[in-house]
C-alpha cells in the first residue's frame, strides 16, 4: 500500500510483520495520512460500515428464530417480534437499518458526484463501491421477501417478472429464477440463502474499496491532490476516528428515532398481510430506497425498454469516470456544473416521488421527464460542460491557498471560505 | 462551505419520507376520524382499564368471527397489555376448549385452556371462515392495526363508519356501507350496538365507548412490545445524546491541536 512505509517498533512485532504485514494493515487505520480538510460528507464511509455490521450482526440473530418456508415465515417473524427476548428490537433495527444504509450510500454517492471523487486515479474505487451499491439492492430486495408479507409476494413477482421480457430465453429464466412456475416455496428458500450469502460478499467488496482507497488516498473538498503526509493531512487516529465517531453517534439518533419511535413507517402496511397469490394488492411499490429505478422502468411503455432503462440507470454510473471530461474534481470550483449537480439530486428525488405514485396522468410525464434528464445528465451533460466551463482558480495545496490562475490574496480568501 | 448544506438535505430527506409515507396512506375512503390516542407520542402508553374493556369486546364480539392467532393467553398477563391477574389469565384460558393430541391411542381430544395455548381460531381454516361469512374472509386481528394504512384510526373509524348508502349506491345482499372502509363497502354488519356488552367496571358500553376501546386492545395485540420500546427509546435516546455530547467536546479538543476546523 501506497505512500507510506510503516516499521514495528519491536522486535517481536518487525518479525512477525515481515511474515505477515498486518500490523502495516492495523497502521491504515492509525497514522495513515488523511486530508485535514474533509467535511462531514466524508464521515459516511464509516458510517455505512456501520450499517454493514449491524445488517450483519442483526441479521445472523433473526436467522436463528426465521423460518425460511412459504406456510411458515409470516408466523415465525411474529414469533419473533413477540416471543423471542428483545426480538422486536432486533427486528427492527434490521428492517430500519436497510433504510438508513441506504440513506448513508446515497449521501455517500452524492457526496463523490459533488467533490468528483470517481475520477482519476479513483475509478477503481468508485466502481467497487457501484458493485456494493448493486449487491446492496439484490440483498435488500431478497430481505424484503422474507417476511412472505402481501409486499413481499408481489414484489418479488414483479422483479422477478421483469427477466420474462429478455427476448427467447425470458420465460425459462423466469422460471429459473422462480425455482417453480410462479414465486413459491422454493423462491422464498432460495433468496433466504442468497440474502445470508450477500452481505459477506458486500463485505469482501468493502475491503477491496477500502484497500483501493488507500493507494491514492482520500479525495478531499478541495479536490486536488495532495503530499501525504504532509502539513495538509492528519493522522487517521485520533483526527478522523474522533470526527467518524461523532457523526456517526448523530447517525445513530435518528437510527434510534425511527426503531424506537416509528419502526413501521418507512415500511408499507401490506406487507403485515401474510402472502395471498390470488389477491393483488392496488398499489404494488417497492421500498423507498428503490423507488426512483421504479418510476424509470415504468416511464417506458415497453416492458423490455423499461428494464433495459433501469438496468441502464446504474451501469451509466460505471463509466461515469470517463463521461466527466473535466480536470477539475470538486463542484466547489465548477460553477455550471454545481448547478446540474443541484439539478440532477431532485431529480433524482422527483423520480422516486414518482415511483410511489400510480403510473397515470401528471405523474408519468413527470417520470418520463425525470427520466430524460437522469441520462441527459451523464450522456450530455457531464462531457459538454466539462469542455466549456470556465472553472473557478483551483488553490495549490489546502494550507496555502496559492491559485493556479495568479496569487492574488483576496481571491484566495475568498476560496477558502467557499471550502 | 454554504452551498452543501447538513440542514438543507436533512430537511430534503425528510419531506421526501413524508410524502412517500403519505402517498401509501391515501385509500379510498374518507378522511379518517382521529382519536387522541393514549399510545402515541414518544411516551405513549396504554390505557390498562381500556384495555381490559377491549379484551372483554374483543372477546364477546369479535372472537366470534376474526382469529388472533398469534396471541397467547399469557399475553394477557404480561406487562405493557391488559395486565389481567395471573388468576384471571388463567380463568380466561380455562374457559375455552383446546383441542390437542393425539394421546396414546392416537385420539385427538379436548381439554381446558391453559395460558400458554394460543388463542383458538373460531374456524378451523381460513376456507370455513369465508364459508361462513357470505364469501368474505374476516381477516386475522392479531397484526390488523399495523397491516392497515392509518392504523388505529382507520379501525376506530370503520367501526364507526356505518350509515345508510348514499343516494344512487345500491348494496348486494350482506353488503354494507361504510364511509371509511376502502371502496365503501364491507361485508361485516355493523357488529357495535349500544350496551353489546356489559362492562364489569360500570363504563357505560357507547359504540364509541366499546370502538375506542377494543381498537385500543387491537393496537396493543398488534405492538405488545410498544410500551417497552418507547421506554428504552427514551432512554437511548438521552444515552446517546449524552455521549455524544462529550465525544463532540473531545473531538473540539483534538482538532484545535491543528489549524483546521472540523
Amino acid at each position: 500500500m501506497s505512500d507510506h512505509e510503516y516499521t514495528p517498533k519491536s522486535k517481536v512485532g518487525k518479525w512477525f510483520n515481515d511474515r505477515l504485514p498486518l500490523l502495516t494493515l492495523g497502521s491504515h487505520l492509525t497514522d495513515y495520512p488523511t486530508p485535514k480538510n474533509l467535511n462531514y460528507w466524508w464521515t459516511f464511509g464509516g458510517i455505512l460500515t456501520f450499517c454493514l455490521l449491524t445488517q450483519i450482526i442483526t441479521g445472523i440473530v433473526l436467522a436463528m428464530h426465521y423460518v425460511a418456508h412459504a406456510d411458515l415465515a409470516f408466523a415465525s417473524v411474529e414469533h419473533i417480534m413477540r416471543d423471542v427476548n428483545y426480538g422486536w428490537l432486533i427486528r427492527y433495527i434490521h428492517s430500519n437499518g436497510a433504510s438508513m444504509f441506504f440513506l448513508a450510500v446515497y449521501i455517500h454517492i452524492f457526496r463523490s458526484l459533488f467533490y468528483g471523487s470517481y475520477k482519476s486515479p479513483r475509478e477503481v474505487i468508485w466502481i467497487i463501491g457501484l458493485l456494493i451499491y448493486l449487491l446492496m439492492m439484490a440483498a435488500a430486495f431478497m430481505g424484503y421477501v422474507l417476511p412472505w408479507g402481501q409486499m413481499s409476494f408481489w414484489g418479488a413477482t414483479v422483479i422477478t417478472n421483469l427477466f420474462s421480457a429478455i427476448p427467447l430465453v425470458g420465460e425459462s429464466i423466469t422460471t429459473w429464477l422462480w425455482g417453480a412456475y410462479s414465486v413459491d416455496n422454493p423462491t422464498l428458500n432460495r433468496f433466504f440463502s442468497l440474502h445470508y450469502l450477500i452481505p459477506f460478499l458486500i463485505l469482501g467488496l468493502v475491503v477491496l474499496h477500502i484497500w483501493a482507497l488507500h493507494v491514492p488516498g482520500n479525495n478531499n473538498p478541495v479536490g486536488i491532490e495532495i503530499k501525504k503526509p504532509s502539513k495538509d493531512t492528519v493522522p487517521f487516529h485520533p483526527y478522523i476516528t474522533i470526527k467518524d465517531t461523532f457523526a456517526l453517534l448523530m447517525f445513530m439518533i435518528i437510527f434510534a428515532g425511527f426503531v424506537f419511535f416509528s419502526p413501521n413507517v418507512l415500511g408499507h402496511s401490506d406487507n403485515y398481510i401474510p402472502a395471498n397469490p390470488l389477491v393483488t394488492p392496488a398499489h404494488i411499490v417497492p421500498e423507498w430506497y428503490l423507488l426512483p429505478f421504479y418510476a424509470i422502468l415504468r416511464s417506458v411503455p415497453d416492458k423490455l425498454g423499461g428494464v433495459i432503462l433501469m438496468f441502464g440507470a446504474i451501469f451509466i454510473l460505471f463509466v461515469l469516470p470517463w463521461l466527466d471530461t473535466s480536470k477539475v474534481r470538486s463542484a466547489v470550483f465548477r460553477p455550471i456544473y454545481r448547478q446540474f449537480y443541484w439539478i440532477l439530486v431532485l431529480d433524482v428525488l422527483m423520480l422516486g416521488y414518482m415511483g410511489a405514485m400510480p403510473a397515470e396522468g401528471i405523474y408519468l410525464v413527470l417520470a418520463r421527464v425525470g427520466t430524460l434528464y437522469y441520462f441527459a445528465h451523464f450522456i450530455i451533460v457531464l462531457p459538454v460542460v466539462g469542455l466549456l466551463e470556465k472553472t473557478d482558480p483551483v488553490p495549490m495545496s489546502i494550507s496555502e491557498p496559492v491559485l493556479t490562475g495568479g496569487a492574488d490574496p483576496a481571491l484566495a480568501r475568498k476560496d477558502n471560505e467557499k471550502i | 462551505m454554504k452551498r452543501f448544506n447538513f440542514k438543507n438535505l436533512l430537511v430534503i430527506f425528510i419531506l421526501f419520507f413524508a410524502s412517500i409515507s403519505n402517498s401509501f396512506s391515501a385509500g379510498g375512503g374518507g378522511e379518517l376520524l382521529k382519536v387522541d390516542w393514549s399510545f402515541k407520542g414518544i411516551t405513549g402508553k396504554f390505557d390498562r382499564a381500556s384495555l381490559q374493556r377491549g379484551f372483554q369486546v374483543y372477546k364477546e364480539v369479535c372472537a366470534s368471527c376474526h382469529s388472533m392467532q398469534y396471541l397467547s393467553y399469557r399475553n394477557l398477563g404480561e406487562p405493557g397489555g391488559p395486565e389481567f391477574s395471573e388468576q384471571e389469565v388463567k380463568a380466561i384460558a380455562a374457559s375455552i376448549e383446546i383441542e390437542d393430541g393425539p394421546d396414546e391411542q392416537g385420539e385427538m381430544f379436548t381439554r381446558p385452556g391453559r395460558p400458554a395455548d394460543k388463542f383458538k381460531n373460531p374456524y378451523p381454516n381460513v376456507k370455513a371462515s369465508i364459508a361462513a361469512n357470505g364469501g368474505a374472509y374476516p381477516p386475522d386481528m392479531s397484526v390488523l392495526v399495523k397491516a392497515r394504512p392509518g392504523g388505529s384510526n382507520y379501525i376506530y373509524s370503520v367501526l364507526m363508519g356505518y350509515e345508510d348508502p348514499p343516494a344512487g349506491v345500491t348494496l348486494d345482499d350482506g353488503v354494507y356501507y361504510n364511509k371509511y372502509m376502502i371502496g365503501n363497502k364491507i361485508k361485516m354488519a355493523s357488529p357495535l350496538s349500544d350496551d353489546i356488552v356489559e362492562y364489569s367496571d360500570g363504563t357505560q358500553a357507547t359504540v364509541d365507548q366499546m370502538a375506542k376501546d377494543v381498537t385500543t386492545f387491537l393496537s396493543w395485540a398488534a405492538e405488545p412490545e410498544l410500551e417497552e420500546r418507547h421506554r428504552t427509546g427514551v432512554k437511548v435516546i438521552i444515552y446517546l445524546i449524552l455521549l455524544t455530547t462529550l465525544v463532540y467536546l473531545s473531538m473540539k479538543k483534538i482538532w484545535s491541536r491543528v489549524d483546521s476546523e472540523v
